[in-house]
This record gives C-alpha cells, sequence and structure tokens, in this order.
C-alpha cells in the first residue's frame, strides 16, 4: 500500500495499467456470438414489426402480432400450438427431471458397483439424433411390426395397447414421453457432478447425527444440489420451447394428427417456409420467432431475477 | 447384523431399479442394431430374437452403402463436430475466465449478454443467417457449420465454466502472480487444467446438438460434399420408408460412431468427475 493511494484513494484506479488481457479473454467468443448469433437475431425481430405490401416490405407496427393473435385460421393454430407446448413442458419437468435426480442419487451412493457402466448406458439415448430417435420409436410403437404388443402381451397388458402415435388424444403424451427417454441422461449427469461435490465431511457429521439414508438425502443432498436443480429446470423449459426436430421427424411438419402434436417450432417452421398448399410467410414467421422469443426471455427472467437470488448458495 | 442386511437389501434394490433403466434406455438401440443383421422375414416374426445363421443377413447394409456416400458423411460430420467443440472450449473458457476472474466495468452486462445465447434458439435467426452466409461465399461449406455452432455452443460453456471456475481457490492464482506469472500463464498453466474435468462435461454437451443437428445442414450446407450424418440419413430414411433392412443398417450406422465418440469423451468426463479435482 503507497503514499499515494492512503492519500487519495480515488485516483487509485485510474492508476492501474490497462488491463488488455481482459479484452483478449474476451474478444474471440464476443465477436463470434455477436456476428452469427445476435446481429440476425435482432434482423428477425426487426422483420416482426415489417410486412410485404404490393410487393414492398413496409413497416406495418405491431399489425402483424394482431394479425396472429385474432385472425381466426392462425390463432387457433397459435393457442393450439402454445397449450401443446405447455403440456410438453410439463411432462418434462414431472417426468424427465424427478427420473433424472432419482437416478444421479442412486449412482452416487458411495461403493456402488458397476456405476460407471449404468451412467454410461442411461446417458447414450440422448447421444442419439432425433431422426435415429424418431424413427426407432415410430417402429417400435407401430403396430405393423408388433413389438410394443407384443411385450405387452408378455405381462397381460396387451389390451391396453393403442396405436399411441396415431391418436390424437394420446400422440402429445407419447412423443413427450420419447422425448423425456432421450433426455433424461442430462438431467442425471448435472444432478451426479453436484451430489459428487458434496465434501464428505458434511456427509460424515450428519451420519454422526444420525441422519442417513433417505432423510441423509431430502435434509442434506437435496438443499445443497438446489442450484443444479434450478439449472436444470431452466435448461428444460428453454429446451422445450424451442423444440421441434422430434416432433418433425416422428409425426412430420403437419404435427399430426390433426395438429394434436403441434408446437410453437412447428407452427414457426410451417409459417416460415411454408409446407405443401401453405405458402412460406417470412413476416409471419418472424412474429412468431419473436413471440417465442418473449415467452422465452419471461421464463428466464423469472428463473434469473426471482428465483436464483433466493437459493441459497453453500461455499465449502 | 441387522443393519448389515438392510444395506445389502437397499444396494440390491438400487441396482434392481438401476438395471431397469439401464434396459429401458439401451432396448430400442439394442433392437434396431440386431435386427439390421437380419433377413426381412426374420424381421418381422422373431424381432426381439437375436440373429442365427439361417437369418443373418448383411442386404440391408449392401443397399446402405451401394446408394450412399455414408463414409463421406462421418467425415463431415466428425469435422465440424470437432472443430466447433475445439473452438466453443478454447473461446468459452477464456471468456468465463475474464468474467469469473476480473472485476471491470460492464463485467456482469457482459455476463448477461453472453449468457442471452442459453435462451434464445439460434434457429430464430436463421434467415438472416443464410442471408450472410450467402453474402460471404460459405454456403455448401463446412465452415458455415462450423461457425454458426460455434456460436450455438459458446453461451452454454461460458455459463458453465464460469460456474466451475469461480471454485478454483483464489489463492492458488494469487500465489501464481506472487511468482510472477503473467495472466494468460495463470489461465493457462493454472485455470485450465484444474477445470478440464467441466471441460470434458461441457464438451459432451456441445456436442450432442452439434452431431444431432438436422436444420442447419439441410439449409446451410445440403450439397453432397458437405453432408453430415444426420441429414444423409434422415434423406436415406425418407426415400427407403418401405425397405426395412435399409433404413434398420442406416440408423445402425448413424449410431456406431455417435458410440465410439461418446466412449472417447466419456473416459474424460468419467475421470474428470470422479478425480475430485472439480470438489
Amino acid at each position: 500500500m503507497s503514499d499515494i493511494d492512503t492519500a487519495d484513494p480515488e485516483i487509485a484506479p485510474i492508476k492501474r495499467p490497462a488491463r488488455w488481457h481482459i479484452l483478449v479473454f474476451l474478444a474471440p467468443a464476443f465477436l463470434v456470438y455477436t456476428a452469427i448469433m445476435i446481429l440476425p437475431l435482432i434482423e428477425t425481430l426487426r422483420l416482426s414489426l415489417y410486412n410485404l405490401v404490393d410487393g414492398e416490405t413496409v413497416f406495418v407496427g405491431l399489425a402483424n402480432f394482431i394479425t396472429l393473435f385474432s385472425d381466426p385460421r392462425l390463432a387457433a393454430n397459435f393457442w393450439n400450438a402454445l397449450g401443446n407446448n405447455l403440456i410438453f413442458f410439463v411432462i418434462h419437468m414431472l417426468v424427465q427431471n424427478p427420473i433424472g435426480i432419482a437416478l444421479a442419487a442412486m449412482l452416487s451412493v458411495s461403493k456402488l458397483r458397476f456405476a460407471t457402466f449404468y451412467r454410461t448406458a442411461i446417458f447414450v439415448p440422448t447421444l442419439l439424433s432425433f431422426v435415429i430417435v424418431g424413427f426407432i420409436w415410430k417402429l417400435i410403437l407401430s403396430p405393423i411390426w408388433g413389438i410394443a404388443p407384443g411385450m405387452m402381451d408378455w405381462v397381460g397388458l396387451k389390451w391396453m395397447f393403442a396405436p399411441w402415435l396415431g391418436k390424437p388424444e394420446s400422440a402429445l403424451i407419447t412423443v413427450s414421453l420419447i422425448s423425456v427417454w432421450q433426455y433424461v441422461g442430462i438431467p442425471m449427469m448435472l444432478i451426479y457432478a453436484a451430489l459428487l461435490n458434496i465434501p464428505d465431511e458434511v456427509l460424515e457429521a450428519a451420519e454422526c447425527d444420525g441422519i442417513t439414508g433417505w432423510s441423509q438425502f431430502w435434509k442434506i443432498k437435496l438443499p445443497l444440489i438446489l442450484p443444479s436443480i434450478g439449472i436444470i429446470s431452466i435448461l428444460t423449459f428453454v429446451g422445450n420451447f424451442n423444440a421441434f426436430d422430434l416432433i418433425y421427424t416422428v409425426q412430420g411438419a403437419l404435427a399430426g394428427p390433426d395438429g394434436s402434436t403441434d408446437i410453437l417450432g412447428t407452427l414457426l417452421y410451417r409459417t416460415f417456409f411454408g409446407f405443401q398448399n401453405q405458402m412460406g410467410d417470412r413476416s409471419m414467421g418472424a412474429t412468431i420467432a419473436t413471440v417465442m422469443f418473449l415467452i422465452i426471455l419471461a421464463g428466464v427472467s423469472l428463473y434469473l431475477f426471482v428465483i436464483q437470488r433466493r437459493m441459497r448458495r453453500y461455499q465449502f | 447384523m441387522a443393519k448389515a442386511r438392510a444395506s445389502y437389501l437397499r444396494s440390491g434394490l438400487i441396482h434392481l431399479a438401476l438395471i431397469s433403466y439401464t434396459l429401458i434406455a439401451l432396448f430400442p438401440v439394442f433392437l434396431t442394431l440386431v435386427n439390421s443383421f437380419k433377413t426381412r422375414n426374420a424381421i418381422f416374426r422373431e424381432p426381439m430374437a437375436i440373429p442365427t445363421p439361417s437369418t443373418f443377413s448383411l442386404v440391408g447394409y449392401e443397399t446402405v452403402l451401394k446408394q450412399g456416400d455414408f463414409i463421406g458423411y462421418f467425415q463431415n460430420s466428425l469435422i465440424v463436430t470437432v472443430v466447433s467443440i475445439a473452438f466453443v472450449l478454447l473461446f468459452g473458457a477464456m471468456a468465463a475466465f475474464a468474467l469469473s476472474e476480473y472485476r471491470f466495468r460492464g463485467n456482469l452486462l457482459m455476463g448477461l449478454y453472453l449468457a442471452l445465447g442459453i435462451m434464445i434458439p439460434i434457429r430464430l435467426g436463421t434467415v438472416a443467417i443464410l442471408q450472410g452466409m450467402v453474402a460471404a461465399g460459405l454456403v455448401n461449406t463446412l465452415t458455415a457449420l462450423v461457425l454458426v455452432y460455434t456460436a450455438q455452443g459458446l453461451p452454454l460453456a461460458i455459463f458453465i465454466l464460469s460456474e466451475f471456475m469461480r471454485t478454483v481457490s483464489d489463492d492458488l492464482k494469487n500465489a501464481g502472480r506472487i511468482d510472477g506469472l503473467s495472466e494468460y500463464a495463470i489461465f493457462f498453466r493454472l485455470v485450465l487444467p484444474l477445470v478440464r474435468p467441466a471441460m470434458a462435461t461441457v464438451a459432451v454437451f456441445t456436442m450432442i446438438p452439434i452431431w444431432n443437428d438436422l436444420w442447419f445442414p439441410l439449409i446451410l450446407a445440403p450439397g453432397e460434399a458437405t453432408k453430415t450424418v444426420t441429414l444423409g440419413a434422415q434423406m436415406f430414411i425418407g426415400q427407403f420408408v418401405t425397405n426395412w433392412n435399409a433404413v434398420l443398417s442406416a440408423l445402425s450406422l448413424a449410431i456406431l460412431p455417435v458410440l465410439v465418440l461418446y466412449v472417447i469423451f466419456s473416459r474424460q468426463l468419467i475421470r474428470g468427475i470422479t478425480s475430485g479435482a472439480v470438489k
């Protein structure tokens, strides 16, 4: 601590040498990200305020949004897709994340044999592409091949079998569960890493106090992994509201039967690029993209500014 | 004694649950691989059976290899994935270090700006990206895909890596500074080795969406010379829907390299998680 610093603390920061290394560390990521991601996105948001009038692109304000929410045909499609998307998300939160946490909790039991094998195997579906996953499950659930009815016959449940993907009332749930099957590995891995991060001393202290097994999980481990659960929840939310591929490969761009599996991603695709006798509409596509953007922004803001702030973090 | 028995029971139940889920996870993959080696009749009559000499057949693979350039597709996917991951890890770790290590004006703002990309699907900007690639003459090149995937992977990488970098002890870095290491040396020689496990995690999370992406190859690089495996398999399946041998073989061929890549990366991932460096 020099004399000048103590004499006049306000000018001290100015005397610090320029820290160019911060710029060097940030520049590559910043440049690539801005050029390829942010600028095109801004351009898309801008397009939602324009439309073609007599072959010319004209500023129309919020007219596109008014059309989207009130035009009889478009609005019906939009609200249907939004509702389906919410169901899709709720199923993931209720099925995928609890299973992921349970698997991670079991894997992290100390001295468990074959833990590496289980972990590696359970993560495999997550690595497969939607093309593969969609097609495999289509084959398995197909009444023609008869894998699913055959297996249900073994356990005496054949009467329950139905072509789930072909029925409007069950198609969305079936597709959601396929997606859960594919992605359960991600919450499992994140929670598993978080559980391993809990110091042994904490668990030993708990054992000394007689807290073991189930109550140890609920009282000690769960509060400690809450930040990771927050992260997987927000990742699930974002992933679900961008989803497109699986539905596209399993049910096609029309998201049949009868639009029952249509979510915002497939609606955007059809509107943006056109499908069959429907013309592609760039402005309307940009409008739907903007709405998706706002929904995701709202969810993420809720997480960042409300949920994450209230969560306690523990430093060891 | 009663306690020991209870713990046997408990680990038995855990194994039972994990084995059941492992079966659920692997069964569809197993089914595809097994049936790709059978004759058409056997696929339908005995879908669950292992191929026997009388039902063994490679006719599906012959069709696939005759019809499409799958080796070329693999090569494209591999190049795109590996190069993108390398960029994401390097650039992402550098930015994460800057954000987690230094206090500077705009730090929080920069962090939020870079985190925006976690929630915004890069697809929403597709039309503008396509326009840009056309203007730069990058359509139908692997470079276009690498650029897009690098931008796509960076936000999550920065987010995860900066969480991990906050856990690296300040004493260690300050000791390095006192020993006269430059900030670059501290990053590359002290911090980077310590967050290697986190880097492996990020690599796996980055790899999956890149390898599996259908959208950008279809729009930016649909040419025969730049087709990726996912796009190639999708188009092949579209053409051969009723030829089950060929479809199952194509699916198997698309699965195998992913599994190999995963085994390579998962060793690093598992070593990282279990080595305790993250603790």
